[in-house]
């Protein structure tokens, strides 16, 4: 039996460094993308104060980009490390997306990235916008992969329990990549990507026009941003409706603890908008209700039920019984592997094969569980209801704050009055650390409202760790913690520093000026 | 395609995949870690350590996928092997990942800021995480030759009794060794294709120093594997069986890791090559024949590498607690359909990966003069 404290200790690492990791993707994706925006505007109109545009917020997506290569090599490399009874059960399914993005993505972003800062003078200006293009396409092809493993994990399909390899395998790959968690995950991630890359480029101008420095550069760059911002906002917000409406069809006991919805209401569902989940007792105390709501996000319709958790526990305990009948078919099959009716036996019910996995946390014996131990199994299920119901309040209050803030910059840069207003310019870069912020609760609310699981109803979190021992990963966990605080100091103050010099080496460039040829 | 190949030749096509991606990031990532591990000492001042750096800083993030690419492959067409080198190693893999984290950080962030002190801190940084991965590599590589202490249960959860210090055995320290030594002549003898003079006289110093070392040590390796205790399947296997690695039989026998070289004598050719490569780098580089010493070194850093692999088929990485589980390439893949499709998938992008590579290393060619870093701010 695995150390509960490996588990625990292992999810807490995976748990940071997947956060920190998150830190720097979003304005990868957010950035390479203006970069490309902003250097097709400077080889269509020639003016150079557009390739100083490029030149200067590429500096600085150089400083993130490395971070974001370095810390995804640690994620790579936990699935092995910390997670190998996970990596050996489904790497049939999971290891394929993570292979193909780094033949599709990775190496596409890496070999471009050179080119992007040393093919200035070696290419022609078109040369030098494809690779930039290339760049961006693939940090935002390496996005749908991930999402498309991580969308497996969520709602694992196309993939059967095969009890000769004692794993679950492919049974069809066209269905794990087009699963609908992956598809509506990566539209939902690369959106709030690129209002990360937008709030960064918007707040660093209006500190440039507060400071009264390069103020033509600013306002080019914040007119970018702003109409790239508000379309991505708008899509965040709509495209997570879209990922909101797979998890209810999906990963309903996630969507019921979001909404801390105990109990199934008759249809249309009504919205939980403010509320204190109380988790002991099973309720919601000062609950304010708005009537329909949720019954039309997340069935789209007014007849369909959306099942509150006590129910959802209730069907649970049902998939844990006759989890236990293919379980104990699995014992029989793994010493005869021919005898017919545990084969019947194991076939009927292998879907719900993980659910009775997850009475090993209470007997070694699953087959004989007592009904108070599959009740609290299926107990289990339920994720932690009022850390998600609030992680996704704040999150989503952000994602309209970013739409009424695109908004309002996009409507001040048509009226060319970006500069005119000192509070909208004070709320830009406030309004920084925020994509940040409503990322990290995004995956939070995606990652944790996964648990008891690894993989959804297959696989539970506390199955899946590797048998180190938790002093080995208290060592590496510190290690991280250490090494990464120093990284992140030492990134923050090289950020700082290039947005202090400013674009040009502190000499705005003239808007009219063409830029110098190409030189040899 | 699919009807065309059986469950064992793809396993065959994945163990040659596999060789392919860890040679592909040996030569390629190899330059990156072999110039870190001679920076301190081949540049002696500010402006011959930027000369340096800016050989390989335009494609080392490309380089870098390789391994990344190695270890996504192994994950998807060898789950097993991965689930129980990495967890197993684990410290090991720890130590490689922050010199690995700590190499794009230090390369990128050096030149960002004047103070001679910071960037003396990020030269040894380099220096670090070019020698941590090399090393430990090579040591992973001597263990796998030695066998691993693992086993499974009868639900596949794997066990491993062993820690950190007892993976520096004697045999696996010289294979940590030739590694080094590997590298070391391999980012050297680029370095002298690359950088412009005085590096480029030290560098060609420095790779025949090293092809040198190379030679004796793997030389001495060989004379050693050949007492070594190496694995041998007793009884049948069959080639398509389901990748479960228990319930077979493995019989450890001193030098057992000879046996393919003995059964096809051909095979001789791919450590042959790691002695040529390295003792015709050393000659192509007394003629000043810098980029045809590339050539040659790299061949050897193939040959090496695919020593490790040709001695110990089908072995995978055995284990030294239980033979009997040892992970061979018939029973420690994925599933058919997964190898058919990833196979699919590598025939279409490689070629295309390569091709765009190959042209950025085009349009970067020539060496690299310190006026040259000077006139561009983006320089390392």
């Amino acid at each position: 039996m695995i150390d509960p404290g490996t588990v625990e200790l292992s999810r807490l690492q995976f748990g940071l460094t997947a956060m920190y990791h998150f830190l720097f993707v979003p304005l990868t994706l957010g950035l390479s993308l203006l970069l490309a925006i902003m250097e097709s505007v400077y080889v269509m109109t020639g003016r150079g104060i557009w390739r100083e545009m490029t030149r200067f917020w590429g500096v600085l997506f150089g400083i993130n980009f490395a971070m974001g290569v370095a810390t995804g090599l640690t994620m790579e490399f936990q699935f092995g490390t910390n997670w190998a009874y996970y990596s050996q059960y489904v790497g049939d399914i999971f290891g394929a997306p993570l292979a193909i993005e780094g033949l599709m993505a990775f190496f596409l972003e890496a070999t471009f990235v050179g080119l992007f800062f040393f093919g200035w003078d070696k290419l022609s200006k078109t040369g030098h916008l494809v690779c930039t293009w290339l760049l961006a396409l693939g940090t935002n092809l390496s996005a749908l992969w991930i999402l498309i493993a991580n969308g497996w994990m969520q709602h694992p399909v196309g993939a059967a329990f095969n009890f000769r390899t004692m794993r679950m395998e492919v049974t069809s790959f066209y269905d794990v990549l087009f699963n609908p968690a992956g598809q509506a995950k990566f539209v939902h991630t690369v959106s709030a990507g690129y209002v990360t890359g937008s709030i960064f480029v918007l707040a660093v101008s209006a500190w440039f026009l507060l400071k009264g420095r390069y103020p033509e550069f600013a306002k080019r760059s914040m007119t970018v941003a702003a109409s790239f911002g508000l379309a991505s906002a708008l899509s965040v917000v709509v495209l997570g409706d879209e990922s909101g409406y797979t998890a209810s069809q999906n990963q309903k006991m996630k969507l019921a603890a979001i909404e801390a919805d105990w109990q199934t209401e008759a249809p249309p569902a009504s919205f939980t908008v403010f509320g204190f989940p109380d988790v002991p007792n099973r309720t919601t105390h000062f609950a304010i209700k708005v009537p329909w709501v949720l019954g039309l996000i997340a069935t789209r319709s007014t007849d369909e039920e959306v099942p509150g958790i006590i129910n959802l526990v209730a069907d649970n305990a049902g998939r844990i019984k006759q989890g236990i009948i293919a379980y104990r078919a699995l014992e029989t099959l793994r010493a005869h592997p021919e005898e017919s009716g545990a084969r019947a036996d194991f076939m009927n019910n292998e879907p719900d094969l993980g659910y009775a996995l997850l009475l090993k946390k209470y007997t070694d014996k699953v087959v004989d569980a007592t009904p108070a131990q599959i009740e609290q199994a299926a107990w289990d299920t339920v994720p932690g209801v009022a850390t998600l119901f609030w992680s996704f309040r704040f999150m989503v209050a952000i994602g309209f704050y970013f739409i009424a803030l695109f908004a309002l910059a996009f409507y001040l840069s048509a009226r060319r009055q970006l500069d005119r207003h000192r509070w909208f310019l004070v709320a830009a870069l406030w309004s920084f650390p925020l994509p940040w912020i409503s990322s990290e609760l995004g995956w939070f609310v995606a990652e944790y409202g996964r648990q008891p699981w690894t993989i959804d109803g297959v696989l539970p979190t506390f199955l899946s760790a590797s048998s180190v021992s938790p002093g080995t990963v208290w060592t590496s966990l510190l290690g991280f913690v250490v090494f990464y605080s120093a990284l992140a100091v030492v990134e923050l103050y090289l950020m700082m520093k290039y947005i202090r010099i400013g674009p040009g080496n502190g000499v705005e460039p003239v808007a009219g000026s063409v830029a110098p040829r190409r030189a040899g | 395609m699919a009807s065309l190949l059986d469950y064992a030749t793809l396993r065959i096509l994945w163990w040659l995949l596999l060789g392919v991606l860890l040679v592909g990031f040996a030569v390629t990532d190899g330059f990156d870690l072999g110039i870190a591990i001679w920076l301190p000492f081949l540049a002696r001042n500010d402006a011959e350590r930027r000369l340096v750096l800016n050989t390989y800083g335009p494609v080392w993030e490309g380089n870098q996928v390789w391994l990344v690419l190695g270890g996504g492959a192994i994950f998807a067409a060898w789950p097993l092997v991965y689930a129980v080198a990495f967890s197993g190693f684990y410290l090991a893999m720890f130590l490689v990942l922050c010199a690995l984290i700590l190499r794009p950080v230090a390369i990128t962030y050096r030149s960002k800021h004047p103070a001679a002190r910071w960037r003396t801190l990020w030269d040894w940084a380099l220096f670090i995480s070019g020698l941590v991965p090399a090393l430990v590599f090579g040591v992973a590589v001597g263990n796998a030759l030695l066998g691993v202490p693992f086993r499974f249960d009868g639900e596949l959860r794997m066990t491993y009794e062993g820690g950190l210090l007892g993976l520096f055995r004697p045999f696996a320290v010289l294979a940590g060794l030739i590694s080094v030594a590997m590298l070391a002549m391999h980012g050297a003898a680029y370095l002298a294709a690359k950088a412009a003079s005085p590096v480029t006289e030290r560098a060609r110093a420095a790779a025949s120093i090293s092809a040198a070392v190379l030679v004796v040590l793997f030389a001495a390796a060989g004379w050693w594997a050949a007492s070594l205790d190496g694995y041998r399947i007793a009884g049948a296997l069959a080639h398509d069986a389901p990748s479960n690695p228990v319930g077979k039989q493995v019989i450890a026998v001193a030098g057992a890791w000879l046996d393919n070289y003995r059964a096809l004598p051909w095979l001789a050719v791919v450590p042959a090559l790691g002695f040529a490569g390295a003792v015709l780098a050393a000659l192509a580089l007394t003629l000043k024949w810098d980029k045809v010493a590339v050539f040659f070194s790299g061949l050897s850093v193939a040959g090496v590498v695919a020593t490790a692999g040709v001695s110990m088929f089908p072995f995978i990485l055995p284990s030294s607690l239980a033979p009997a589980m040892s992970l061979t390439v018939w029973d420690a893949s994925s599933s058919r359909t997964t190898l058919v499709i990833m196979l699919v998938v590598t025939l279409i992008f490689m070629p295309i990966i390569l091709l765009y590579t190959a042209f950025v290393y085009r349009v970067l060619r020539g060496r690299v003069s310190a006026q040259q870093i000077e006139g561009d701010s983006n320089s390392y």
